[in-house]
């Protein structure tokens, strides 16, 4: 009771009210207390059936005055004040009861699930500490200019993107990603709105306006995702305009015809049925609730979803195609194995490897730095020289020690062991006093989940999964051999990319999704059937280009959406048959047997029921 | 151009759909959405004729639903 707002109590109430006065009214009748002329029993029928309808006749005059003749309003009208005339008072009165009973349910269920997306707005900033004029002022986010420096308390949203010029703490992604997953910033580091402070003081440099901050674009794709339609919903709306005037139509053929014919006027009521039965507002609502409870469903995990034609082309996925880096793999590189040579240990190897690589600023010397971690610092180093294009020397503990490529260990005439030739990655070869000593491969790495991944959207049902790369083929190779993908092709231009994604539709028999890490992949993300951006953080060119936003860096988050994508297609497939089933069902039903009573609680019941359903593709 | 407005007591998602349809016939709308879900407009229409438009899209919200508000 306390969740509904204030119009739909007072519905409640008028609903509840004209209920008991209509049993009152009706016990009166049928235990022949009230006498039986109409002028005693019509007045009294007519206290709630005006109580309860009186929105809908006027409605329905207004909507007569303005041309609207196939309006639900009116058609309620008419079929109540039918009934009332045939001498069904209690009917009449009760099909309007029961029509308000399934607006009110169609209302709350609707207020619900905007509720749902109004929780997800939550994660708007209300207000931004910004340093103005050596003290702080509280303004909107959007009144805060780029390069000015937002102050961020403890627990604070962040309010804008920027950079921490001051502070250490850990912000938590929680609200963005549906998973809590805190990341320490220190100065130096981006952080982006929208994430929840922890429990450090933070000083912030403002680097994008509010209005082209990452929240923004959030909000905007969540709630301009509310307004594209699905083609089932489409479908469903030029159905009932179709329906609804046939289903009128036949109501005046069958009070007129037979009517006529047997001077039996039990076929009006027939009639009147027809009217009750013809509105289509439960099959045209159950859709579009459907899939907006889909999209809530899929945004509660990380997953944002441009429109219900995304969620619903997902539900036919065939064919899935991959960027590598950055979508299948981490996009940084590690050591990802270490192979000494014959009287050398692997950490002793690293600690001089790092050690001698120690001033340098390569991606190669800062992997080797971040696997040896503190076993290095203890080795000192001097002499060091910078071999262009193939390494380092440099004097450590005494030992001459050489860092390169296999160029360096010819030029220094020291035999590279051959079986690291084909290894997919970077080889930092090593040597101390003139001898090999071993080699360390540095390589992307696949994601934990990324395996795991390519098992569910199979056991989902995809039926091809293929793999794009700008990378080498031996890099690509292994990665396919890891994750198990047979189909892939490396060493692709962007231009290239949108070529083999071309050939990829022209074979596909479903849906086409493209999922990639959106900094590049722009072009393909916009010809894929569903173009999917994985890992949206500080990616603007990702939330435009695509259909579908991963919030967070899992490969496996597809096989989580194709699961939703299926699920609400399937209930709202039930939805539409179930709602047509029983119409139609109750129609036929009708021209034998009439009863007023029961075809209303069928029609309202079967709205009630697909909004449940709809409801359920939410969790 | 386009822009969005918010309805308000919009009741009916069929409503939403008729509103929809009579919008898009307008001349000078090149595209109209109605959302019942999201109790929104958004009318893509000509820049030199928008207000007048706009004008038209709204009297053709009142003529389905003549309690349902367009905030402006």
């Amino acid at each position: 009771m306390r969740r509904l707002t204030k119009k739909q109590r007072r519905n409640l109430i008028r609903i509840l009210v004209s209920a008991g006065l209509l049993l009152a009214v009706e016990i009166l009748c049928l235990t022949k207390v009230l006498p039986e002329p109409v002028y005693i029993r019509l007045p009294l029928f007519l206290v709630p059936y005006f109580l309860v309808g009186y929105d809908v006749l006027r409605k329905s005059v207004l909507g007569i005055a303005h041309g609207q003749l196939l309006d639900e309003n009116f058609l309620m009208t008419i079929a109540t004040v039918g009934a009332m005339a045939i001498g069904e008072y209690p009917e009449a009165v009760f099909v309007m009861l029961f029509y308000q009973v399934g607006e009110l349910f169609q209302n709350i269920a609707v207020g619900r699930s905007r509720k749902s997306i109004a929780a997800l707005m939550d994660i708007r900033p209300e207000e931004a500490r910004v340093e103005r004029d050596g003290g702080e002022a509280v303004v909107s986010p959007d009144e805060v200019a780029v390069g000015e420096v937002v102050v961020i308390r403890p627990w604070e949203k962040i309010p804008l993107d920027g950079v921490v010029i001051e502070g250490t703490s850990d912000v938590n992604t929680l609200s963005l990603t549906g998973e809590s997953a805190p990341r320490d910033v220190a100065a130096g580091d981006e952080i982006v709105s929208g994430c929840v402070n922890g429990a450090g003081l933070l000083r912030v440099r403002v680097t994008k306006p509010f209005g082209e901050s990452t929240v923004s674009k959030i909000l905007e794709l969540v709630e301009n995702s509310q307004t594209v339609k699905s083609r089932a919903e489409n479908a469903v709306t030029k159905f009932a305009r179709v329906y609804t005037p046939a289903v009128v139509g036949l109501a005046v053929l069958v009070a007129l015809i037979p009517t006529l014919i047997t001077r039996d006027l039990h076929w009006v009521k027939t009639a009147l049925i027809f009217l009750v039965v013809s509105c289509p507002c439960a099959l045209v609502i159950s859709v579009p609730l459907t899939y907006f409870a889909g999209i809530g469903a899929a945004s509660k995990q990380g997953i944002l979803i441009k429109g219900a034609n995304y969620l619903e082309a997902l539900a036919n996925t065939d064919t899935v195609v991959f960027d590598k880096t950055g979508t299948l793999t981490e996009g940084s590189f590690r050591v990802s194995s270490v192979r000494p040579a014959a009287g050398f240990e692997a950490e002793r190897l690293l600690a001089i490897a790092a050690a001698a690589e120690r001033n340098s600023n390569h991606p190669i010397a800062r992997s080797l730095a971040a696997a040896a971690g503190d076993t290095a610092e203890a080795i000192t180093v001097h002499s060091v020289e910078e071999l262009a294009g193939m390494g380092v020397r440099a004097v450590a503990n005494g030992q001459t020690v050489l860092v390169g490529n296999a160029r360096l260990l010819a030029a220094e005439g020291i035999a590279p062991p051959d079986d690291l030739g084909a290894v997919a990655g970077t080889v930092a070869y090593v040597a101390v006093d003139g001898v090999y000593a071993g080699a360390a491969v540095i390589s992307d790495v696949c994601k934990a989940d990324a395996a795991e991944a390519m098992r569910d959207l199979r056991a989902a049902g995809v039926r091809r999964l293929a793999m794009l790369t700008g990378d080498r083929a031996a890099v690509a190779a292994s990665v396919a051999e890891e994750l198990g993908l047979t189909d892939y092709r490396a060493e692709l231009l962007p231009a290239a990319k949108v070529e083999a994604v071309e050939r990829l539709l022209d074979e596909k028999q479903g849906t086409l999704a493209f999922v990639g890490d959106g900094t590049n992949d722009a072009p393909v993300l916009a010809r894929a059937d569903v173009g999917i951006a994985m890992g949206a953080f500080g990616s603007d060119a990702a939330i435009e280009a695509a259909d579908v936003v991963l919030m967070d860096d899992k490969p496996s988050s597809i096989a989580r959406l194709l699961r939703v994508a299926r699920r609400t297609r399937r209930i709202v497939w039930e939805n539409i048959l179930f709602a047509l089933a029983v119409k139609i069902g109750f129609l036929v039903w009708n021209l034998f047997m009439p009863n007023m009573w029961a075809a209303t609680f069928a029609d309202v019941g079967v709205a009630v029921l697909a909004i449940l359903n709809a409801s359920r593709a939410g969790k | 151009m386009k822009k969005s407005y918010s309805l308000i007591d919009l009741d009916c998602a069929n409503c939403a759909a008729k509103m929809e349809k009579n919008i898009k016939k307008i001349d000078g709308v090149n595209d109209a959405t109605v959302s019942f879900l999201a109790q929104k407009l958004i009318l893509d229409a000509d820049d030199t004729r928008f207000d007048e438009i706009l004008a038209a899209a709204v009297a053709a919200i009142h003529r389905v639903d003549a309690d349902c508000q367009v905030k402006l």
